[in-house]
């Protein structure tokens, strides 16, 4: 199909799902005018429910933990089908011997002065910065998933910094597996603690505390503790497959 | 009544959708399926938005205020997740795709598969 006709049967396409859209819309209550009960229930019960100052952590990971649990299991899922999927045609090219085939000229340039300075100095702030977030999730804004990605991004950075090649042989690629794993199992963990506890599946059965301290919430810190864990080793991960991936086709360099 | 969000909502899937169907990377392509799905982030949002009311955390601010609903947006968080591992799942399968076919060209690796 050229591109023309693509875009023709785009616009005509486009305006039927506009006009159709713009008829379901036209039902939804207007903006700022609110009315569905959970929002409402939830934001007058979970200070006393559950001692937690954050309604939306509370939300995902007490109220609706075990969505949050399949959500943990998407990513687990997919950074494991992005690792077969990256590793299958991992063949005879390996970085060593592309190595020998292209001499000095064609290797990775190692990284400024600059940025090396500028990386190694953050990666302190930023690890301190990423754990802050996990731990507070239940306090203020944050918690495992924006906190996990933090760290995640120290360690990327440690590599930014340094001479890839050199870091690809002593990064510790079995402990973060070890982090992403370890992650997801502790979620179901601690949900199973709810089952000792004598009730459901994901019951807060800890001690709630006094709310806005750090001990406080009941498991809510430990879950995030777990997520921040997979997240944090998941996306370690993912990144370092990509960056593998031009060590072993040659790809992505110039 | 407002139904600016919405518009934006709806307008941010309609550019993203353009994109896709014209687009002639790969990568473009996918960040293009970025930015339908951040429609979605908009509309959920704009549903749960209560006028007058506070973010939904009480760190700062008394327990009886009204809070925006904290369920549209933890479903948000779900959605942003959702959107990075499939972004992720996409990029993988288009090296892929380079390293086969030799191009990141939709319209051609689809006329390579004949």
């Amino acid at each position: 199909m050229t591109m023309r006709s693509r875009r023709v049967l785009f616009l005509v396409a486009a305006a039927i799902f506009g006009f159709l859209f713009v008829w379901g819309l036209s039902g939804l209550p207007s903006f700022g005018d609110y009315r569905g009960p959970y929002g409402i229930v939830l934001g007058q019960i979970v200070m006393s429910e559950r001692h937690t100052t954050e309604a939306v952590g509370a939300t995902t990971f007490d109220y609706r933990g075990f969505d949050t649990m399949g959500e943990e299991y998407i990513l687990f899922a997919a950074v494991m089908g992005l690792v077969i999927l990256l590793r299958e045609l991992r063949g005879e090219r390996t970085e060593e011997e592309e190595e020998e085939e292209y001499p000095v000229h064609r290797r990775r340039r190692e990284a400024s002065d600059a940025l090396r300075v500028l990386g190694l100095a953050l990666v302190g702030p930023l690890v301190v910065l990423g754990i802050y977030i996990v731990v507070h999730g239940h306090i203020t804004p944050g918690g495992g998933f924006q906190g996990g990605v933090i760290l995640a991004a120290a360690l990327i950075l440690v590599s930014l910094a340094g001479r890839y090649p050199a870091m690809r042989r002593v990064r510790p690629i079995p402990l973060v597996e070890l982090a992403d794993a370890g992650g997801a199992a502790g979620f179901v963990l601690v949900g199973l603690g709810g089952l000792i506890a004598g009730s459901e599946f994901l019951y807060n059965f800890l001690p709630l505390g006094e709310p806005g301290t750090l001990l406080s919430s009941g498991m809510i810190p430990l879950l995030n503790i777990s997520v921040g864990l997979e997240v944090a080793g998941a996306f370690v991960l993912l990144i370092s497959e990509f960056l593998d991936q031009q060590f072993i086709s040659g790809l992505g360099e110039e | 009544m407002s139904f600016l969000p919405y518009a934006v909502a709806a307008w941010l899937f309609l550019v993203g959708l353009y994109g896709i169907v014209t687009s002639r990377h790969l990568v473009h392509l996918i960040v293009c399926l970025t930015v339908v799905q951040s429609s979605s982030y908009v509309l959920l949002l704009a549903i749960g938005y209560l006028a007058g009311a506070q973010a939904p955390v009480f760190a700062d601010i008394p327990p009886d205020t009204p809070i925006v609903d904290p369920v549209v947006q933890a479903l948000t968080l779900t959605d942003v997740v959702v959107e990075a591992t499939v972004s992720a799942l996409l990029f993988g399968l288009a090296l892929q795709a380079q390293k086969r076919f030799g191009t990141v060209n939709p319209d051609e690796i689809a006329a390579m598969k004949g």
